[in-house]
């Protein structure tokens, strides 16, 4: 079957009340505040427009706007490393924290470090990876993956947390009273076990939101000051950027950061907006005294020029998982991918082709609309999972539904074969009205629902 | 005026497919009713297997292109169907039938001249979101049915052959829509898309909820 992995996971999820509970309050909030915070915009519809043209124009000529902020970066004293995959990625950054000698690196957020499994590549060269993002911290203490693209540790609750902060400190030797389940209480420990992590670090390695290739500086939008410190503290910056994270202009990203934070949070700005340009200069206060900036592609170049290439259009906001009444019912960690929600299951399988389990995720939709609804620079989505189906599902799907659909369209071809199968159904719910139990997709449907009367 | 009744209502509902006939004569329309056609081919389609669609698709369109004036389709996926997919599946031939398609409650609500039922009378409405989202209708049925509780726009989880592939999370969603129908205070729940209700109807009955599902097209005719 061409679902059945996203099934076996999916039934986790839904039989998981606590999980359930957390997603739909956290979907609930995050869904709500979206569609109010844009309407502090004199024209939403119209600021979403521009910034859906700005986002193809990008896509359409990122070699050149690429190579301008490569120029710029270059020019203003930092160093670019193009990375043709996750494996190249991860050694240019091992790499750096060998030559420099680095023990601790703080990380801030960052969904491109995920997908290339960044902090294993770390960890197995002896580097202490400590992420400084609290829905981050909290996944790392769980052992987890992040399960939303901004909210992490969204399928988390305050209890769940005070439990992974009381470990921590036992497992650090501290001793004393228990992290209580109180927010205030769970700020206290994470600032002062985070704020070590900044003083102790080597490396600070961040995201990057978009990347200006007018003066080759980088923007990075958070809301805990985390990432401040990660680029200001430790010696060393390295930023990792999917290499369509650009804008070319200023004025671009006024646009882009006007739908950014109100399609994620519902904010009309994250409480920080960080805009580096080039590592610390002589009369600066503070700031590394090396930047790197890795551009990533693993696998988007691909994408480019194909009917998918508007996913490369995503600012990573997460509003799409919001709506989406598939994603707030299972959760992230369903799609066992990096990118979860809609536009997990559309990214996922354009970015690992070759994997039968990430082409399984366009089955996780009801083909609603509700992502392409929500999406700051529309996205279609709903389109392009159809379109993923088509590409895959009479492959993947086996022989039993090819035969099944081959059939079905032979008989209903024809008006004679269609009443043919009206007499039979007719016929099945008769004989079959207190049926519980079918083979196949009547199966399906029975086991929850009745048989329509 | 042709009305194509769907596949689903000529299967499980045949009901609504007089019902709808009856509404419309009710508002002094003159009915004739495709023959010949069958499906759009809508299943087939989104589940990715685009000849199968293809075929199908070409019968239904064949059947009904010749008849004249509009086509009325008492459901919102299949209106969406064929006016957002058709040109894109059928090329040329598609284009002609695509362009005459109306929604049934966009066709009788764009007029209405209806007597509204008071609100609170314990009927929330459906939206159903092809017919929401792609073909824009939200307005209409809402009119023509008087006061109804509003529910979320949430997906009821149908999807097509999404209800069987995944259908514990279909249910899921279901049953988030029925609470919602049950906090209203409801007893009765309307939409414009069969597959919908019979999905929502379906879980209804096995939840033992007692709640009436109804087609707009139903309540229209008979009050």
């Amino acid at each position: 079957m061409a679902e059945a992995a996203f099934k076996a996971r999916a039934h986790g999820a839904l039989n998981d009340d606590h999980l359930r509970g957390a997603l739909r309050t956290a979907t609930d909030v995050l869904g709500m505040m979206r569609p109010v915070s844009l309407q502090d915009l004199a024209d939403p519809d119209a600021v979403r427009d521009t910034a859906r043209t700005i986002r193809k124009r990008m896509v359409a000529d990122l070699p050149r706007v690429l190579d301008r902020f490569v120029e710029n970066v270059d020019a203003v004293g930092g160093t670019v490393f193009r990375a043709a995959n996750g494996d190249a990625a991860v050694a240019y950054i091992v790499g750096i924290a060998q030559q420099r000698g680095a023990r601790v690196v703080a990380k801030g957020k960052s969904m491109a470090s995920e997908e290339i499994h960044l902090n294993a590549g770390l960890e197995a060269a002896g580097v202490t990876v400590v992420e400084t993002d609290l829905g981050e911290f909290i996944i790392q203490l769980a052992g987890e993956t992040p399960s939303h693209i901004i909210a992490p540790a969204i399928h988390k609750t305050r209890y769940d947390v005070a439990e992974l902060f009381t470990a921590d400190a036992a497992a650090r030797g501290e001793t004393g009273a228990p992290v209580a389940p109180d927010i205030p209480a769970e700020f206290a420990y994470a600032r002062s076990r985070l704020r070590e992590a900044f003083l102790e670090a080597d490396i600070g390695v961040t995201g990057v939101n978009f990347a200006v290739a007018e003066t080759g500086s980088i923007c990075l939008v958070e809301n805990e000051g985390n990432g401040r410190m990660c680029t200001t503290l430790p010696r060393v910056h390295i930023a990792v950027m999917g290499m369509e994270r650009i804008v070319e202009t200023w004025d671009e990203l006024d646009v882009m950061l006007n739908v950014l934070a109100r399609s994620a949070t519902g904010q009309p700005l994250s409480v920080y907006t960080n805009i580096l340009t080039g590592p610390r200069r002589v009369d600066d206060v503070d700031g590394p005294e090396e930047l790197h900036v890795v551009i990533l592609d693993n696998g988007r170049s691909a994408i480019r020029g194909t009917k998918f290439e508007d996913v490369l259009d995503c600012i990573r906001c997460g509003a799409c998982l919001n709506v989406c009444p598939v994603y707030r019912n299972v959760g992230g960690h369903a799609y066992n991918a990096v990118y979860s929600g809609p536009i997990g299951a559309v990214l996922t399988p354009l970015l690992r082709p070759d994997d039968p389990e990430a082409r399984e995720l366009s089955q996780a939709s009801s083909l609603c609309g509700a992502c392409w609804e929500a999406c700051p620079v529309r996205i279609p989505l709903h389109e392009m999972l159809l379109d993923l189906r088509a590409r895959d599902a009479p492959g993947d799907g086996g022989a039993t539904r090819r035969i099944g659909f081959s059939l079905w369209s032979w008989l209903w071809s024809t008006r004679a074969g269609f009443v043919a199968t009206k007499v039979a159904s007719r016929v099945g719910r008769r004989v079959g009205r207190r049926a519980r139990r079918a083979p196949g997709w009547a199966g399906a449907w029975l086991s929850t629902r009745e048989a329509p009367k | 005026m042709v009305v194509f009744p769907t596949c689903l209502v000529e299967l499980v509902a045949p009901a609504v497919g007089q019902a709808v006939v009856r509404a419309l004569e009710a508002r002094g329309y003159t009915v004739t009713v495709g023959r010949g056609a069958t499906c759009c081919g809508q299943p087939a389609w989104n589940a990715g297997y685009v000849k199968d669609a293809r075929r199908v698709a070409r019968r239904t369109a064949k059947a009904l292109d010749r008849t004249t004036g509009p086509v009325v389709v008492p459901s919102g996926s299949c209106a969406a169907m064929m006016h957002e997919y058709w040109p894109e599946l059928l090329g040329e031939s598609g284009v002609g039938v695509a362009s005459r398609v109306v929604e049934f409650s966009a066709f009788l609500g764009a007029g209405a001249d209806v007597q509204a039922r008071p609100a609170g009378d314990g009927v929330a409405y459906h939206d159903s979101c092809h017919m929401l989202r792609s073909l824009g209708i939200k307005e209409e049925p809402r009119r023509l049915l008087g006061g109804t509780a509003e529910l979320s726009e949430r997906c009821c989880g149908f999807g097509g052959t999404f209800s069987v592939k995944l259908p514990e999370v279909s249910t899921a969603m279901a049953d988030e829509k029925l609470d919602e129908v049950v906090a209203a205070g409801c007893d009765t729940l309307v939409g414009c898309d069969l597959s919908c209700l019979m999905h929502l109807d379906g879980r209804a009955r096995r939840r033992g909820l007692g709640l009436t599902v109804r087609h707009l097209a139903e309540v229209l005719a008979d009050g």
